[in-house]
């Protein structure tokens, strides 16, 4: 057994104490120079990657809403194109359709006043139609009277005649 | 220099790992000849070829980096002794065959460790009990290349994160992220909880080290080669670094757990050293977990390339290599496996400690 320890730490302190300072040195100058920096760098950029994955989450929500609202939009635009354009074609029929009637009116009306004219006008033509051929009827009658009671026995003979016919009677 | 499309091409890639894969079943090969070269040569007479020297040789520390052939690098020696520190170059004890006068002492190396040796060469033990050895040896190096490798790795991989702030990862960013997201959310997060963030260092830093280790200690040449992970001492380092954090960042509820488990009172004379038995068995756990499986790693692909000097013929040479290069795969995975059962549960020990109990 004192054979096996002989010389133990005498040959391997050396070693012991060796790989303990280059071990620690190395763990102070990787922790310093290399772990601290990296370790940062990797965390950070997976907070900055994680960050990113939630804005792009983020803007696909909003994507979609805004998608969604467009669309609601649109549907509303086309209910109210529709609307519009059920109203205008509506109130183009109530137009011709008042027009129609309204021309209708006048027509009507303009039509009794030209018969009421021609009736008044015709009136006036009739009567004086009649006027005239009174004077005329009056003219030619006296034309012939004239004619007829120019000589005196010929005037005789008709009163002869008259008072035949009032003996007879 | 921009190499990246050499990297980023799939063929190139595969080719590379192929090459990797070849020369590292190839180098171990030469290796272990040149290593046992002069020792068969001396020995070839008495003995065979000892597998288990080689191998136990292979995967200890050592005074010397071997790299290849008989090239090995001399380290330097720090030695603290009752009289003052010594510093000098590892060549100087020419691989153990000469004694070193140095400033004190003389020193010699004996089965790579060192010794004083007396005027006559004999080992003198009680001088020896005065001197500790802090030399930079082949493991102590390896692990700062470690650092140093990881150091640069992360700092780069930093810096990128700073330059392309919030973009997506790139290049060797790419790689690394996934990993360290792996850490965080497989090991902290689901064993520690919302205060996870105060351990992603040591977290971090004890599955890279681990991992980077585990894989260079596979590369059998230079740069790698040292079996860092699978030296217990380390192992020891490491686990025992774990047991301060765990029981430094304890909460009261564990405290309590431990002095006041909710059994009888009278079991307490057995209850509270088994929980404390549990506060130092699960670092120790660690600690042999890791060691003894980079260790078998090792000792796996070193006994198949043994085959080769056990038989002494190089027609056994194919049926070593292709083992060697499936055991390589498998090493790959567990390289990684063993970092991350190593993290797993010091994230698990840190968990129960940080807890609270609303019961």
């Amino acid at each position: 057994m004192e054979q096996l320890f002989e010389g133990l730490l005498n040959d391997h302190l050396g070693f012991v104490v060796w790989a303990a300072v280059a071990f620690i040195i190395l763990l102070i100058l990787l922790a310093k120079f290399a772990w601290k920096p990296i370790m940062a760098a990797i965390s950070e950029r997976e907070r900055s990657i994680e960050d990113a994955l939630l804005k792009a989450e983020a803007a696909k929500e909003e994507m979609a809403r805004l998608t969604n609202e467009n669309e609601q939009l649109l549907k509303e635009a086309r209910a109210e194109r529709d609307l519009i354009l059920r109203e205008a074609r509506q109130l183009k029929d109530q137009i011709i359709n008042e027009a129609k009637s309204a021309a209708n009116v006048e027509g009507a009306r303009m039509i009794e006043n030209a018969r009421l004219e021609i009736n008044s006008l015709k009136a006036v033509a009739m009567s004086d139609v009649k006027n005239q051929v009174a004077t005329l009827s009056v003219e030619i009658a006296e034309k012939i009277l004239r004619k007829q009671f120019a000589d005196q026995q010929a005037q005789d003979q008709l009163v002869a005649d008259l008072l035949k016919e009032v003996k007879i009677k | 220099m921009d190499f990246r499309h050499i990297l980023n091409s799939k063929k190139i890639i595969l080719r590379v790992i192929l090459g990797v894969l070849f020369t590292l079943t190839v180098c171990n090969t030469f290796a272990i000849q040149h290593e046992n070269e002069p020792v068969e040569a001396k020995n070839a007479e008495q003995e065979a070829f000892n597998p288990t020297t080689a191998i136990l040789e292979h995967i200890a520390d050592s005074h010397y980096w071997h790299v290849g052939g008989e090239l090995s690098f001399p380290l330097p020696i720090i030695l603290f002794t009752d009289k003052g520190t010594e510093f000098f170059s590892g060549a100087n004890f020419h691989h153990g065959h000469e004694a070193y006068q140095g400033k004190y002492y003389t020193y010699k190396l004996i089965e790579d460790k060192i010794r004083v040796v007396n005027a006559a060469g004999e080992v003198d033990k009680e001088a020896s009990s005065h001197v500790y050895d802090f030399s930079i040896t082949k493991n102590v190096l390896a692990m700062w290349l470690a650092g140093t490798i990881l150091f640069i790795i992360f700092f780069t991989v930093a810096a990128s994160y700073k330059k392309r702030k919030g973009k997506a990862p790139k290049g060797l960013q790419s790689f690394i992220e996934p990993v360290i997201m792996f850490v965080r959310d497989e090991i902290a997060r689901p064993n520690i909880g919302y205060r996870y963030e105060r351990y992603m260092p040591v977290l971090l830093t004890i599955f890279f080290f681990i991992w980077i280790n585990n894989l260079l200690g596979l590369i059998p040449v230079f740069p790698g080669g040292a079996n860092v992970t699978g030296n217990i001492l380390l192992t020891f380092v490491m686990a025992f670094i774990v047991l301060l954090v765990v029981n430094f960042s304890a909460n009261k509820y564990y405290w309590k757990h431990i002095f006041m488990p909710p059994v009888p009172v009278w079991l307490y004379p057995i209850m509270i050293p088994v929980e404390l038995i549990g506060v130092i068995s699960r670092p120790f756990a660690l600690m042999i977990r890791l060691y003894a499986n980079i260790s078998a790693g090792h000792i796996i692909v070193l006994s198949l390339i043994s085959l080769i000097f056990i038989f002494k013929t190089l027609w056994i040479a194919p049926v070593s290599i292709i083992f060697v290069l499936f055991m390589d795969v498998l090493e790959l995975l567990v390289a990684f496996l063993q970092a991350f059962i190593f993290t797993m549960l010091t994230a698990l020990f840190i968990g129960t400690a940080v807890e609270e109990h609303h019961h």
